[in-house]
């Protein structure tokens, strides 16, 4: 395998989380490669969603949870002491699955994270908005109204907004939980475009329900079943010639 | 094909609210014309911008008019930034099941139904005698050095005898080579005996210090204004936290994943989003506030004034509480009637026009907000 020659972003060693008494993540032990697209599939419940929460810490938003193991970005625990969680969501950005655009103008949601981290310059904020929405594939329909309400865009078109507002403050990670669940054919599409061409420039890791998108889109992809990663290997591989029993009858829809 | 017969119970379902608010609605406009029809005809210029005169039979009502716009105002810069700052601790710092967080909100919850006198006594006690009190004597305190040591002057009637005669004493205290000082000359005028007893300089401290001038420790513009402050601001709290929690999750989680810190969230974020609801409740809260007279019958107001209250401990007139004046205290009540009926007006006037603000407060911002 030729996986040593690539860089490691993210290594999560024995992860494993409770939400109160119950166990939600069970030692949960992988190395995400850089600049690729790592996709997690498995059956609603199996813990992805938590797992990718993990990895920006949004889950020390909930009360109860308890987590031990560690992850690993850039030879950082960043469960360990002292460490500015902030600051690691500026690096690690963020889509949900319901896109959450704020009620404010399209410009103001993409300037937001930068104005956070001390962009003033006008002139500045511009350059970065417009590149933000040209990578997210979206300037040329929004070029001419930046000022109106960012809920005026169609489901589609938010989600895109949510996808240069993540990339405007420049993360080295993007982390997107199931972000077409939610959105028609075209612009499921349109999104699936937009993640392959992103990871030249990020590290992408894609929550998805769809085993064709994590096909299309991913080049490796990660089973989970019940908190435990049961299966995790380059894409074409899992799905033409999975190892685990578990995997295949997953893929091929005996259970789901 | 035969209609349904349309059962009772739906009429009801409809009849009954809709007359309910007929009924309502018809009360309110009873009370807004009877008032009107006797007291608008006598609202004038001169009503609005004179004191009254002849026993409140004739003039006006300003000093009550700008006594009530002065208490207002200060309990509001009390109880709104306060009120506003427990609700956002409340909502998003503190964590829900806390004890601490639990015990505030019984007291925010119990305070909203105290009786309004109990606040007036609560004022009085705390404030005035408690809070007051001990500002006058923590200063009259150090005002006594400075008599001690102006007593003991060579010129002091004290430094040839060891009792003088308090005419002495305040024929000193009033001349040029003493250090002028009125509250001390108004203390010494009370000495028991008057002017031809004698005194030693102990004695005449011992009284100074035990009768320490009053100007926090009496009713005053600023203690009714706390009390009342703490009456609304349960209200405030209350429709603040509600405001805030209508802002949803998803894009208070948009934020802190962007990097956001919890109070840059909350500034960017949550305020701008509920500012509304915040705004409106507090406008509500403060008309409340504004219409209650109870709270303030012991902790500052007064039948009628001379002159406007320029400091915060002076007493003022209020429009509530010159209602109850005109009505129960004047000598001629046939003619202060008038002066009643416009006096009501001016009052629903400016409880409707808070109202009023906070109406179109509200639709502008949240036009703003969907644009």
């Amino acid at each position: 395998m030729s996986k040593e020659r690539e860089d490691i972003k993210i290594d999560t060693q024995g992860l494993s989380l409770h939400y109160g008494d119950k166990q939600a993540l069970k030692n949960i032990s992988m190395r995400i490669s850089a600049n690729k697209v790592t996709a997690f599939i498995g059956p609603s419940g199996c813990g992805k969603s938590t797992f990718i929460r993990t990895i920006n810490r949004m889950n020390d938003l909930i009360e109860g949870v308890t987590i031990s193991g560690s992850v690993i970005i850039d030879d950082v625990d960043v469960y360990g002491p002292d460490i500015n969680v902030d600051a690691l969501r500026k690096r690690v950005g963020m889509v949900f699955q319901k896109s959450n655009p704020f009620p404010k103008s399209i410009y103001e949601n993409i300037a937001y994270g930068p104005k956070i981290n001390g962009v003033k310059k006008k002139a500045e904020l511009d350059e970065i908005v417009e590149r933000s929405l040209h990578q997210a594939a979206i300037w040329n329909e929004v070029k001419d109204r930046l000022g109106d309400s960012a809920l005026s865009l169609s489901g589609g078109q938010q989600q895109r907004l949510c996808i240069a507002r993540a990339i405007a403050v420049s993360p080295d990670i993007l982390l997107m939980d199931e972000p077409t669940s939610a959105l028609d054919p075209i612009s499921t599409s349109k999104v699936e475009e937009l993640v392959c061409d992103l990871k030249r420039d990020y590290t992408i890791v894609i929550v998805t329900h769809n085993m064709q998108q994590a096909a299309r889109v991913s080049d490796y992809t990660a089973f989970f079943y019940i908190g435990e990663l049961i299966e995790f290997n380059r894409t074409r591989q899992m799905f033409t010639n999975p190892e685990k029993k578990q995997t295949e009858d997953y893929i091929t829809g005996r259970f789901g | 094909m035969t209609g349904k017969k349309r059962s009772p119970l739906a009429f009801f379902a409809t009849g009954l609210p809709l007359a309910a608010t007929i009924i309502i609605v018809l009360m309110i406009v009873i009370i807004v014309v009877d008032f009107a029809i006797i007291g608008v005809p006598n609202l004038g210029l001169e009503f609005l911008t004179e004191y009254p005169r002849n026993n409140n039979t004739e003039g006006g009502i300003f000093p009550a008019i700008f006594g009530t716009l002065l208490l207002v105002i200060i309990m509001t810069l009390v109880a709104v930034p306060i009120g506003t700052i427990t609700a956002i601790y409340l909502t998003e710092y503190a964590r829900q099941n806390s004890w601490f967080a639990r015990t505030i909100r019984f007291a925010v919850n119990t305070l909203a139904g105290v009786p309004s006198i109990v606040f007036g006594l609560f004022g009085a006690g705390f404030f005035i005698q408690t809070v007051g009190a001990g500002i006058d004597e923590a200063r009259w305190e150090s005002k006594l050095e400075v008599a001690e040591v102006a007593l003991s002057e060579p010129s002091a009637p004290f430094a040839t005898l060891k009792q003088a005669t308090i005419a002495d004493v305040l024929k000193f205290l009033e001349s040029d080579d003493a250090v002028y000082w009125n509250e001390a000359i108004n203390a010494i005028e009370t000495y028991p005996g008057g002017e031809t007893a004698t005194a030693s300089i102990d004695q005449v401290m011992t009284h100074l210090r035990a009768n320490p001038e009053l100007n926090w420790g009496k009713p005053g513009l600023i203690w009714a204004a706390l009390t009342l402050a703490l009456l609304t601001m349960p209200v405030v709290i209350v429709s603040v936290e509600e405001a805030l929690r209508t802002v949803p999750r998803d894009i208070r989680e948009a934020s802190l994943a962007l990097g956001a810190t919890k109070l840059e969230t909350i500034i960017r974020v949550v305020l701008p989003n509920s500012i509304t609801g915040m705004l409106t409740g507090s406008i509500l809260a403060v008309s409340r506030g504004a219409g209650e007279v109870a709270p303030i019958l012991f902790t500052g107001v007064l039948n009628s004034a001379r002159e406007l209250p320029t400091a915060v401990t002076d007493q003022f007139m209020h429009l509530g509480y010159h209602l109850y004046v005109l009505a129960t205290q004047s000598p001629n009540v046939e003619a202060a009637r008038p002066m009643q009926y416009a006096t009501t007006v001016v009052l629903l006037a400016l409880t409707l026009a808070l109202n009023i603000t906070a109406i179109m407060l509200r639709s502008r911002l949240r036009k703003k907000q969907f644009t």
